[in-house]
């Protein structure tokens, strides 16, 4: 239950601080967000430039990079995925202990970028993980980086403890594993998680496998 | 450094029945090339390696070239005897005719390698190596235990175009993983179409994006946007 803002503001005049558990519980968490410390490709180099004294994440409480997932809160998809590496971002996440966020960095990172088109890049990690970020750019400076963290930290302190609009980790029946893909003969098996990606796969390779045949007919 | 007819005079003078062939290039570049056969190719690549005068101690490059089965038409004149009535009167006659003849040119894998000499200072020396065919006979030797540097680069042929290297130590798949079942730099690779939406289509991006329109709205696909028409 929030308190008027003007009886805090009050209060706080006189050296009473008033706040509620969700408050003070948001704003723990949203201060200590450590990224995991790994970089996929060239977006990696303007995160850690973003790390380092010029711009310097430590300002918002990010100061140590993990090198282990089980002490990460934050995994930043910095760079190409390839569909041979898709996998193994999957896992890491798996091994992030709740809550954890992702911030999706780069044009690669959040569709694939200039390798779309190409047959070993995966168009998009949210594809397999939630993404929380999504940063376009290519690679985005690391002004834009310290932007999305904002960002990040503004959606934290938005979250509610309770009611239905709970974060995953809160809610006994949320799904909290992602399931890994696993390299297929031609493709990455499933070519996407349902529960995250919105679209119809399915329908596509059918059309795909249609368009294999008649492509091989003629 | 020798001249590309000179090496390969060489190389005839040293390795007997060597099969060595000289391909011209015909553009500005003129950078001429020995298409060795794939018999006597470690012989050939050691005897460039050791000899003297041309020291190519240095494997700069190795590529893959897929040439896939080839239709050419040709134009043929033919003569036939044919029968007509002139005036009359019916004359056996003969006649050329223009024909149209097409054959197909079986396709094959290529390996190319660029040779340097750092000891000499110079180079490159092309040398390529066909295989058979595109399906089932796509052996060639390997260079890896003449130059070491061979390794990673015909792994990578192996694993984009399916040359296989006989004599490789470690021949797996480079880039894509174990399991991959296609060659993706092959002429004839169907890639999985997860085409999505798409700002900026062209090309056959715009065809893709246009063929997924007409086939079925019901499915959620995000091709809709206003560059694709």
């Amino acid at each position: 239950m929030a308190v008027d803002q003007n009886l805090k503001i009050e209060l706080g005049k006189q050296g009473v601080l008033v706040t509620t558990i969700q408050e003070l519980y948001n704003w723990g968490r949203r201060s200590s967000v450590w990224p995991m410390q790994f970089g996929l490709a060239c977006c990696a180099i303007e995160m850690i430039a973003t790390t380092m004294a010029r711009y310097d994440l430590a300002r918002f409480g990010a100061e140590v990079f993990r090198p282990s997932p089980r002490q990460a809160d934050l995994m930043i998809v910095s760079g190409t995925v390839t569909k041979k590496m898709a996998p193994q971002v999957v896992r890491l996440y798996n091994q992030m202990a709740e809550p954890r966020y992702v911030i999706a960095m780069g044009a690669c990172a959040i569709s694939g970028g200039p390798f779309k088109q190409g047959y070993n890049v995966l168009k998009g990690i949210d594809r397999y993980i939630p993404v929380d970020v999504h940063i376009p750019g290519c690679p985005p400076r690391p002004e834009a980086l310290l932007q999305a963290f904002i960002t990040l930290q503004k959606k934290i302190d938005g979250q509610h403890l309770t009611g239905p609009d709970r974060p995953r980790y809160l809610d006994a029946n949320a799904q909290g594993e992602f399931p890994v893909p696993e390299r297929g003969e031609h493709d990455l098996e499933p070519t996407s998680n349902q529960g995250v990606w919105p679209v119809q796969i399915q329908g596509l390779r059918d059309y795909g496998q249609a368009t294999a045949k008649r492509l091989t007919e003629n | 450094m020798k001249t590309v007819e000179e090496i390969k005079a060489a190389i005839e003078a040293a390795v007997p029945g060597a099969g060595v062939e000289f391909v011209r290039n015909p553009g500005p570049a003129a950078e001429h090339s020995l298409r060795v056969a794939p018999a006597s190719a470690v012989a050939v690549a050691t005897f460039l390696r050791d000899d003297a005068d041309l020291a190519l101690d240095f494997l700069s490059n190795v590529s893959g070239v897929d040439w896939p089965d080839k239709e050419i038409a040709e134009k043929v004149k033919v003569t036939r005897t044919v029968t007509k009535t002139v005036d009359g009167v019916e004359q056996q006659m003969e006649e050329t005719v223009d024909e149209t003849r097409k054959r197909i040119e079986p396709g094959c894998l290529e390996a190319v390698y660029h040779l340097y000499s750092v000891a000499k200072k110079h180079g490159p020396l092309v040398i390529r190596m066909k295989t058979a065919n595109r399906s089932d006979q796509v052996e060639l030797p390997s260079f890896t235990p003449v130059w070491r540097s061979a390794e990673f680069q015909e792994r990578e042929v192996f694993d984009l175009y399916g040359i296989i290297f006989a004599g490789h130590p470690d021949l797996r798949r480079l880039l894509m993983w174990e399991g991959f079942k296609d060659h993706p730099m092959r002429k004839d690779y169907v890639e999985p179409d997860d085409y999505e939406y798409e700002p900026t289509p062209h090309d056959h991006v715009l065809a893709r994006a246009q063929e997924h329109k007409n086939r079925d709205q019901r499915t959620e696909i995000r091709d809709q946007g206003p560059g694709v028409a």
